[in-house]
């Protein structure tokens, strides 16, 4: 398991390659990226916050959970915070399980309870607005699937 | 003890954190402490379902002990992934 909280960009691809090497045991390796959108067109920035220290203890009992929900193998999440420009990536999970069902459950799983739980903060910049992004009722809802 | 403030309360309070002196009981009694200080405080905590807390960077609810708490935090709903 590797949790890394960084303002560096990062290649999803060589992360990817790299969790999925060293594991013979495994089947299945599923992986997700998070990129920053510009749903306007008009984006400048996203800005990202987090609290140092709950950060990286809440991201780890997330991972637990799912290490021991779908006997994981391994798991993977990086998440960025500072400034980000549009296109660039901002978070990604992998997780690796003997069968595909638990991998892709288990990064599902990931991505809900980071979305609302790990405490990051978004902001959108435009050249005439700075709004921080609303915590959407969907993704509340989201975490009573499991 | 050591109050933190995130994102827009951040903002609205207008520093990072502090240390507060405090005799309250719960993150409720505290609020209202905060709240009584100064206009950007009664701002930050007019609507608190607007909020969420922390203590020691847990979780927790508005309704709890402050009973050997060293850090509380303040911020809104939580925009990671």
């Amino acid at each position: 398991m590797l949790v890394r909280v960084q303002t560096e960009p990062f290649d999803a691809g060589a992360e990817l390659n790299a969790f999925a090497q060293g594991h013979t045991d495994v089947g299945a390796v599923v992986s997700f990226t998070g990129v920053v959108r510009d749903t306007n067109g008009d984006l400048t920035e996203m800005q990202i916050e987090h609290y140092p220290g709950m950060t990286e203890r809440a991201i780890g009992k997330i991972v637990d959970e799912a290490t021991a929900r779908w006997n994981l193998a391994d798991a993977l999440v990086i998440h960025r915070h500072g400034t980000l420009s549009p296109g660039a990536p901002i978070m990604m999970v992998a997780t690796a399980a003997a069968h595909r069902a638990a991998a892709f459950a288990a990064a599902d799983f990931l991505m809900d309870y980071l979305k609302s739980r790990a405490p990051f903060w978004k902001k959108e910049i435009t050249s005439d607005s700075a709004d921080w992004v609303a915590a959407k009722t969907a993704d509340e809802d989201a975490l009573n699937r499991w | 003890m050591n109050v933190m403030y995130f994102a827009w309360v951040r903002e609205r309070i207008g520093i990072p954190q502090e240390t507060v002196e405090t005799e309250a009981a719960t993150v409720n009694d505290l609020i209202a402490e905060l709240r009584g200080r100064e206009e950007r405080y009664e701002a930050a905590f007019a609507d608190i379902s607007a909020l969420r807390v922390a203590l020691d960077q847990e979780l927790s609810d508005f309704d709890a002990s402050l009973s050997g708490v060293r850090e509380v935090a303040f911020f809104p709903p939580m925009t990671g992934g």
